[in-house]
């Protein structure tokens, strides 16, 4: 099982190239609409790339109000 | 077969009219409940009845009575409709909040809305008590919905699922005049504005929606935006209960299965903020761009004639069969998508209607009992909000030479006022007429265009009313002379309702540059705020501000003041 560490990390991974943003520029606490430049819809998007990659099941209303990566990270690990 | 629209004359209150839908329907399909591919439940209008008699009798045993408060957070669910219709059955008043609201936001508003009772979702209500302040906030009962099993939930809380109670609670009867709603309009961070709608309110605004939108059964209704949203309330439970129709939620918006849903339910309505009816469209101009040139030449030809032969009125069966693929891309019985809260581009309404899915996009404020003009289709107009809804008056105030005024509106749908603040709602309800706030003008046909807004606040294209003074307490202590967030377009008035940003003025205690470190901590707690509230851009400003006596900001003297002596272009950096 991943640890939270790495599945942060392979978060912020596959949100870079998601959006085709360099990897280097994303940090654990950073404001993934504000860094993405990204809308709540655009997020649909990567929460269902992120369910792919996991293989967990992220449920909309359970990820009202997370906007950072690391709580993001959290949220899937729980679910791992 | 012509659908008539409802009579509501004979109901005094919610409670009345959606029992009497509630008996004489029984059998037929009244919620269903899906979340991605699956169907979570699917209720009669029978069992429904039965859900929410159990939970009338939960909240009865507890000790709520007539107009008691009780809140509601809860994304959207089939148990946000059961708990609503509880609520109204025992004569109460309901708070629907919203929650894409933070914790920390919902606390001040159910306190001051003084609720007896809260109806709750377990993230939410896990997130509630972990806010500071939830300590001293006395809720005597929660009802959280959806907790683990294994977990030990608070004395005052109760779960959902274990209100079993199988006696029939106490029918409570409430006038037309009194309150059946408080709605929070805005009020996060600063005052609270919540609105008293009535029972008349809503059942008025519900005839005259019906009128021109009708709901029979058979209907389907999408229910994907929040039901606390006022229009959902609306056209998402009170309309299509009353009129006997069936409404789909679906717990998510992720866009595959929006699309199912669509196909899997035959879809008659749907609304959508405007956020994401743009989606909508860019989605499907980017499948026209990716046609082989051919195909695409002929599904130009294909909208053209369709948009010549809806010129003066929709005709659904027409258009279904000029472009079935479009129509079977939304499930074949889409008859119109309903939007508003926010202002629509109108080249996107034109791109659906020339599609054959006319988009009823209007206008309207909570403060008016929900929407004031709609488009009534005959014929579309792409350029404006529509027409008054009927029994709605509007009229514009302070007009300039090109007749455009502020726009206010009578009628029985406007709100009695705000709760407990009178000086407020004198402010806002003036002989009668609601100052709306909007810069607007009626053309020769009755058709209303929006230019702009007299108030300093924004709405996003998510259809969030953001009010300055409500974000400006996040910035509390940072250290400079004194700030103030404003709506960019308040100052610099400009004639547009769309791309509306917040900026902050900032009065530095040295220098004519914020420092770094400054910068920094506006940008870190600009993130603490929901993205749809941040600010965008900030102002250095090198006066005291004006003030009033009792040291509040006088923020049109100040607007008026950087107005002359700064240009938007030059002084607004991006924060």
């Amino acid at each position: 099982m991943l640890t939270l560490d790495q599945t942060l990390q392979q978060l912020m991974l596959l949100a870079s190239e998601h959006f085709k943003v360099p990897a280097s520029q994303l940090k654990p606490d950073d404001d993934f609409f504000k860094t993405l430049g990204i809308n709540s819809l655009q997020t649909l998007d990567l929460l269902t790339r992120l369910e792919s990659h996991f293989n967990v099941e992220l449920p909309d209303y359970e990820l009202q109000g997370v906007s950072d990566f690391r709580t993001l990270a959290e949220r899937i690990q729980s679910r791992l | 077969m012509k659908h008539s629209a409802p009579d509501l004359s004979p109901y005094q209150c919610l409670g009345e009219a959606l029992g009497e839908a509630l008996d004489k329907r029984q059998t037929q399909v009244a919620l269903i409940e899906a979340d991605r591919e699956r169907e979570n439940c699917r209720l009669t209008y029978s069992d429904f009845k039965r859900s929410a008699l159990t939970i009338a009798h939960a909240l009865q045993r507890a000790g709520f009575q007539e107009a008691d408060r009780a809140a509601i957070i809860m994304a959207n669910q089939s148990k946000w409709l059961i708990a609503a219709y509880a609520v109204f059955y025992c004569g109460g008043i309901l708070v629907p909040v919203d929650y894409k609201l933070t914790a920390s936001e919902h606390l001040p508003l159910l306190a001051h809305a003084k609720v007896k009772v809260l109806i709750v979702e377990y993230p939410l209500w896990r997130a509630l008590t972990q806010v500071a302040g939830f300590k001293e906030f006395v809720v005597p009962t929660a009802i959280v919905t959806e907790a683990p099993k294994n977990l030990d939930l608070s004395a005052a809380a109760w779960r959902w699922e274990e209100c079993r109670d199988r006696e029939e609670p106490c029918f409570v009867p409430r006038r037309r005049q009194d309150i059946a709603c408080i709605v929070y309009s805005s009020g996060t961070g600063g005052r609270p504005k919540g609105c008293l709608l009535t029972h008349e309110n809503y059942l008025e605004q519900c005839e005259a929606l019906m009128a021109w939108y009708r709901f029979w059964p058979g209907v389907r209704y999408l229910s994907i935006l929040p039901t606390n949203h006022a229009i959902d309330f609306m056209v998402g439970f009170i309309g299509p209960f009353v009129c006997g129709a069936t409404v789909v939620h679906l717990r998510t918006l992720r866009p595959e299965y929006l699309q199912e849903a669509f196909s899997r339910y035959k879809i008659t309505y749907v609304s959508v903020v405007p956020m994401v009816l743009k989606a909508l469209e860019s989605g499907l101009r980017a499948r026209f761009k990716a046609l082989p040139k051919a195909r695409r030449w002929w599904l130009d030809r294909l909208i053209s004639i369709n948009r010549r032969l809806t010129r003066n009125k929709p005709h659904p069966a027409l258009s279904r069969r000029l472009l079935p693929q479009i129509h079977q891309a939304f499930g074949g019985e889409l008859l119109a998508i309903i939007t508003g809260g926010a202002f629509v581009e109108p080249s996107t309404l034109q791109f659906f209607y020339d599609l054959g899915i006319p988009v009823a996009n209007g206008y309207g404020l909570t403060e008016a009992g929900t929407a004031i003009t709609v488009n009534d289709l005959r014929p579309f107009r792409a350029d404006t909000v529509g027409k008054p809804l009927p029994g709605v008056e509007i009229k514009l105030v302070n007009c300039d030479a090109e007749g455009v005024g502020q726009v206010a509106t009578r009628s029985k749908m406007v709100m009695a006022g705000y709760l407990d603040d009178p000086e407020l709602t004198a402010e806002t309800l003036v002989d009668g007429w609601l100052m709306t706030g909007d810069l607007g003008r009626i053309d020769g046909t009755g058709h209303l265009q929006l230019f702009g807004r007299v108030k300093n606040m924004i709405v996003t294209d998510g259809g969030k009313n953001i009010y300055p003074e409500d974000v400006e307490s996040v910035f509390n202590g940072i250290p400079v002379k004194e700030y103030c967030v404003f709506a960019v377009n308040f100052v610099w008035k400009r004639r547009t309702l769309l791309g509306e940003q917040l900026m902050m003025v900032l009065h530095l205690e040295s220098g004519d540059e914020p420092a770094a470190a400054l910068l920094s901590e506006l940008q870190a707690r600009n993130r603490k705020l929901p993205d749809f509230k941040r600010l965008n851009a900030y102002m250095v400003w090198d006066e005291d501000f004006p003030r009033t006596a009792s040291m509040k900001i006088k923020r049109g003297v100040l607007a008026e003041r950087i107005v002359s002596r700064c240009e938007r272009e030059v002084v607004l950096r991006d924060l």
